[in-house]
């Protein structure tokens, strides 16, 4: 019953936006070419659905192996980089500088290297997704409370326990948040890839092409498509985020 | 008589920095024998935590030497001939009570029968055998650190090393935990080196108190605590026990540096 107490602000929000769009549509007769009304867009939805739900899967596959390859990359080269702080310094500055690097600016360049199917697409979120990971990761492998350090070195625990059973635990909260973040920024960076050129069968080319063709519902339902797999992706992440660490949450909530 | 268990001869600390250099302690010699419990006493800065981390090889002395159980601080450390407890429980919370008691057993490599059986006898100890499954945040400061208490004492250690353990807790809660802390010492017979600012807690818990002054720290004088065993409730009421708290107090305040501004502060009836 809280849940749906808690939730239902939000939908409401929804809903009302919706009436909003439907209303404004028609009190100023908009062209449907400009700006579709609600109704409309979710007709196209079905009527295209076939080609949708392939669409969508050609891109989310891209997104979500990119983002295991790039978050599982950023974690093991943190890990790697925690056995070092003096490297770990090193290269840090360097890979929160990248934070502020359009890697998608890269993506005609992928093509080149990678080809026009999935592999450029693959490429540039592995990019976009594993700094972000590796800097989360790293600060939370080496920002341990120095009394919970001073436990371990109480102790005399090796340098392999102090990882296992304190920087690893400790850096979870951390880590988790960048994955979080960084199944939103996978489907970002496969949907605006497949801008610069890919096969039909795919999210980005498909809104690119119906768009330019001022076939507004169409492009208008793909991108409802991209929205939907964003989401979900990014819900099943929070999901094992709690699976993972329930003591985190039941803190806050408790 | 047998060798003290801890034996400080001539220990020097100076904390170096950019801002310059601090010295931290001078002089100090200490010999603790087996099962005392010895407190020590100053104003902040005083450096008795340093000294407690000296002790625990925590920090490495300018000059003198540490010699615990007949070996070097560092050996004794790595021997985990410690048990330390600090002003802030340091639970991890994402073990359980239980988990966290048995940390120290895990990384001392104990055998899985220990393991498991120590635990919960260690809880009981500090009467929070029923909470075994809980997270540490759903615990009062004061239960956290008993769960810290029953950790340090997870590998049966020789030495318990306790730096203001109840400086965080209210008055109420302090005084029932000194009395745990007593009934616990006397089943393990561990020799305590415990570190406190009220002078209430050094009396009551103590064979000895150690007095110091800061700037730098030095032992000013020690008093020896001739209370009846075991303490009570009702020791907190006897004449000999007010005028030991009248010594101490007093010994603080030779230091003309100190007399400041410490009316009132740490006696038995101040709160």
């Amino acid at each position: 019953m809280s849940r749906v107490r808690e939730y239902a602000p939000a939908a409401l929000v929804l809903a009302l936006g919706l009436v909003l769009w439907e209303a404004v549509v028609f009190a100023f007769s908009i062209e449907f070419y400009l700006l579709p009304a609600p109704h409309v867009i979710v007709q196209s939805l079905r009527e295209n659905y076939p080609v949708l739900v392939e669409a969508g899967l050609y891109t989310f596959t891209e997104a979500v192996l990119g983002w295991v390859l790039g978050c599982g990359g950023g974690i093991l080269a943190a890990m790697a980089a925690s056995r070092s702080p003096a490297f770990a310094s090193l290269v840090l500055p360097y890979a929160i500088a990248s934070a502020s690097v359009p890697i998608i600016a890269l993506a005609p360049l992928a093509i080149v290297w990678f080809g026009v199917e999935q592999g450029s697409k693959i490429a540039i979120v592995v990019l976009m997704t594993f700094f972000p990971t590796f800097v989360s990761t790293l600060r939370g492998l080496l920002g341990v409370a120095p009394q919970s350090l001073e436990l371990m070195t109480s102790y005399a625990a090796s340098e392999q326990q102090i990882f296992w059973k304190l920087r690893l635990p400790a850096s979870l909260p951390m880590t988790l948040t960048a994955l979080r973040a960084c199944a939103t920024l996978a489907m970002i960076g496969a949907v605006v890839s497949e801008f610069f050129g890919g096969p039909v069968k795919s999210l980005g080319v498909y809104i690119k092409s119906t768009a330019s063709l001022f076939q507004t519902r169409q492009a208008w339902s793909a991108i409802l498509v991209a929205c939907a797999l964003g989401l979900l992706f990014y819900f099943a992440v929070a999901l094992v985020e709690r699976l993972v660490m329930p003591w985190h949450f039941e803190r806050r909530e408790g | 008589m047998a060798a003290p268990i801890i034996e400080l001869t001539a220990v020097d600390k100076t904390f170096e920095s950019r801002a310059g250099a601090t010295e931290a302690l001078r002089a100090i010699s200490l010999a603790v024998e087996a099962g005392e419990f010895v407190s020590i006493i100053g104003p902040s800065g005083c450096g008795k935590s340093s000294l407690l981390r000296i002790v625990g090889d925590l920090v490495q002395p300018s000059a003198g030497t540490v010699r615990v159980n007949g070996k070097s601080a560092r050996q004794a450390r790595l021997d985990r001939d410690y048990g330390i407890v600090f002003q802030t429980p340091v639970l991890y919370e994402w073990r359980t009570v239980l988990e966290n008691v048995k940390l120290p057993l895990e990384l001392a490599g104990r055998p899985r029968g220990e393991r498991e059986r120590r635990p919960p006898t260690l809880l009981r100890l500090v009467g929070l055998e029923e909470f075994a499954g809980h997270h540490p945040w759903q615990l009062s400061g004061g239960m956290q650190q008993r769960v810290s208490i029953a950790r340090a004492l997870a590998l049966n250690p020789s030495i318990l090393l306790m730096d203001e353990p109840f400086g965080a807790l209210d008055e109420m809660t302090r005084e029932r935990l000194n009395q745990e802390l007593l009934q616990v010492c006397a089943e393990t017979a561990a020799t305590v080196l415990f570190v406190t600012h009220s002078i209430a807690e050094a009396v009551f818990l103590s064979s000895r108190i150690v007095v110091m002054s800061p700037r730098p720290g030095h032992i000013d004088r020690i008093v020896t605590v001739d209370l009846p065993h075991p303490r009570v409730d009702k020791t907190r009421a006897l004449p000999r026990f007010f005028e030991l708290v009248t010594e101490v107090r007093q010994s603080l305040r030779e230091d003309p540096r100190l007399a400041a501004g410490r009316e009132g502060q740490d006696g038995p009836g101040a709160r």
